[in-house]
């Protein structure tokens, strides 16, 4: 369902990402993950429409994407600058609903059972900033949802929280991908949580960011916060990504 | 509860500074009795008599009171409204144009530069004395905190609060609506305060040089016929008068501005 083209962004002299090709499938939740400065975020703004890339091509649906697409969803990792704090929370999750059409009792019916599968039904009238960063970022996630698109990017969208909300948070993506069977993009810089959440986990190298690895997470659909962490499979899944990271880090591709 | 008590305390504190003061005023001025410092009761009783011994059926207010307030107040309300309906959408259109932005930059910091007072030889020459006059005068003056605000507002909108609208396909009018005008809304009403006290400032200024009603000429007319203790009503009046107004709008800011306060307090 997304088709990425030999894309090539760079700013200025500055080549960002160079010659990358990827193909995610209906249903997937691949993890993209790499070092810092290995041009994860234009990536994602790239497949989002948010920037025009210098080359190569992102096709979503078989339409090449050129604009936001009106079925794409971003989370970002900044909720507190994302959700709009003059909304509630319940409107900031009903308020990209209006291009959908429907009344606004319909729209407001949406976001109330948006907010509910993401564990915050009592939380519709409060607004953003009287929640939890934790909480907050359930509402991103409710917004998201409500907005049903065919293909959800997540921008490091557990940088910004603690340990174990980060956890937390974890099983709520895996929960809606599972529930909905959305796609999902994910890009993170933590090596865990890339093969914890990931059906495919990709590596990225830096200088120029270009793809280094993929490597298909053959672990069990279902998931635990404990036991598949301490899976030997994913062990070894998560030492190999380690490596390709650490190794996108150190070498400097000729 | 304690903080609200220590409000209560300091508001207390505050009222029995004033009452101390006045009182000291009240001495001084019967002491030196000097007609061209009537003492505060003096001056009480004088605005009582021009202005609130009216029936009751008027709010006590007397038909001088209305002579000289109604049209007062209808110029600066007036002028007010149309220079920050004038500004907000001006501001809008200036601010989401980064071309429009740089272009008008040297000559609205020029137009905001020039005192607003200056103008009033020249407005008297062209328009008639009164209405047209006052509110031409106040429009000129306050617009400009107003639509300096509006473009300041307008253009730090967050970026990842427009990213976010494209995102989610919040365009055009309700992206105006819903994301840029609240986001300026802090600086929009900073902009609105001043201008309410500019406002106050030119309409008094206008009546004084350009009209023949108002309470601008209820100062010069006690003045020129040595009415000192009315002359000083009508400056104790426009005091109060101005403090009254700044209240009613802090309420209103408050209001209208609740989300932004309460972002302050929990983000520290």
């Amino acid at each position: 369902m997304l088709e990425i083209n030999a894309l090539t962004h760079s700013y200025g002299d500055h080549t960002v990402l160079s010659d990358m090709n990827l193909e995610v499938a209906e249903g997937e939740l691949v993890s993209i993950v790499g070092p810092s400065g290995c041009g994860k975020s234009t990536l994602l703004r790239c497949i989002a429409g948010l920037i025009a890339p210098t080359g190569g091509k992102v096709v979503l649906n078989g339409t090449p994407v050129d604009g936001v697409p009106d079925d794409l969803a971003v989370v970002f990792q900044d909720y507190s600058r994302s959700l709009l704090p003059w909304l509630t929370v319940r409107d900031n999750v009903a308020l990209p609903l209006k291009r959908r059409g429907g009344t606004r009792a319909e729209r407001r019916a949406s976001a109330e059972e948006a907010l509910k599968s993401v564990g915050l039904a009592d939380a519709g009238r409060k607004y953003p900033w009287q929640l939890s960063g934790g909480m907050q970022q359930r509402v991103s996630i409710a917004r998201a949802l409500a907005y049903r698109p065919s293909l959800l990017l997540m921008d490091e969208p557990f940088g910004s929280v603690d340990a174990q909300t980060r956890e937390d948070l974890e099983d709520l993506v895996l929960q809606v991908h599972r529930d909905g069977g959305m796609t999902i993009l994910l890009v993170t810089h933590d090596i865990d949580e890339s093969v914890y959440l990931g059906d495919r986990v990709v590596v990225l190298g830096r200088n120029p960011g270009r793809i280094r690895a993929e490597i298909a997470v053959d672990l069990p659909a279902e998931r635990d916060q404990i036991a598949t962490r301490a899976d030997a499979d994913f062990v070894r899944l998560r030492a190999e990504v380690g490596k390709l990271v650490r190794g996108a880090v150190t070498s400097s591709p000729a | 509860m304690t903080a609200k008590l220590t409000r209560a305390l300091a508001a207390a504190g505050r009222l029995w500074l004033l009452a101390l003061l006045v009182g000291a005023w009240e001495l001084a001025a019967r002491s030196a009795a000097d007609d061209f410092f009537p003492p505060p009761s003096k001056i009480v009783k004088a605005m009582h008599e021009v202005w609130f011994s009216g029936p009751a059926g008027q709010a006590f207010l007397t038909d001088e009171a209305f002579d000289d307030f109604g049209p007062s107040l209808a110029h600066l309300f007036t002028g007010w409204a149309i220079a920050s309906v004038a500004g907000v959408v001006l501001g809008l259109l200036i601010g989401r144009s980064a071309i429009a932005g740089a272009v008008l930059e040297p000559l609205l910091q020029f137009g905001r530069s020039i005192p607003p007072p200056t103008l009033i030889p020249f407005l008297i020459a062209v328009l008639e004395l009164g209405t047209e006059l006052q509110v031409t005068t106040i429009v000129y003056g306050v617009i400009w905190p107003v639509l300096l605000n509006t473009i300041d507002g307008v253009r730090s909108v967050d970026r990842l609060q427009l990213e976010t609208a494209k995102v989610f396909g919040i365009t055009g009018a309700l992206r105006l609506r819903r994301v840029i005008l609240p986001s300026a809304a802090p600086k929009i009403f900073a902009g609105l305060r001043v201008s309410l006290g500019f406002a106050l400032i030119l309409m008094v200024i206008s009546e004084l040089v350009g009209s023949t009603t108002g309470i601008g000429v209820r100062l010069t007319t006690a003045q020129q016929s040595f009415h000192m203790d009315q002359m000083w009503g009508g400056i104790v009046l426009l005091g109060v008068l101005g403090c009254l107004f700044n209240l009613v709008f802090h309420l209103v800011e408050h209001r209208v501005l609740a989300w932004h306060a309460g972002l302050r307090r929990n983000t520290g």
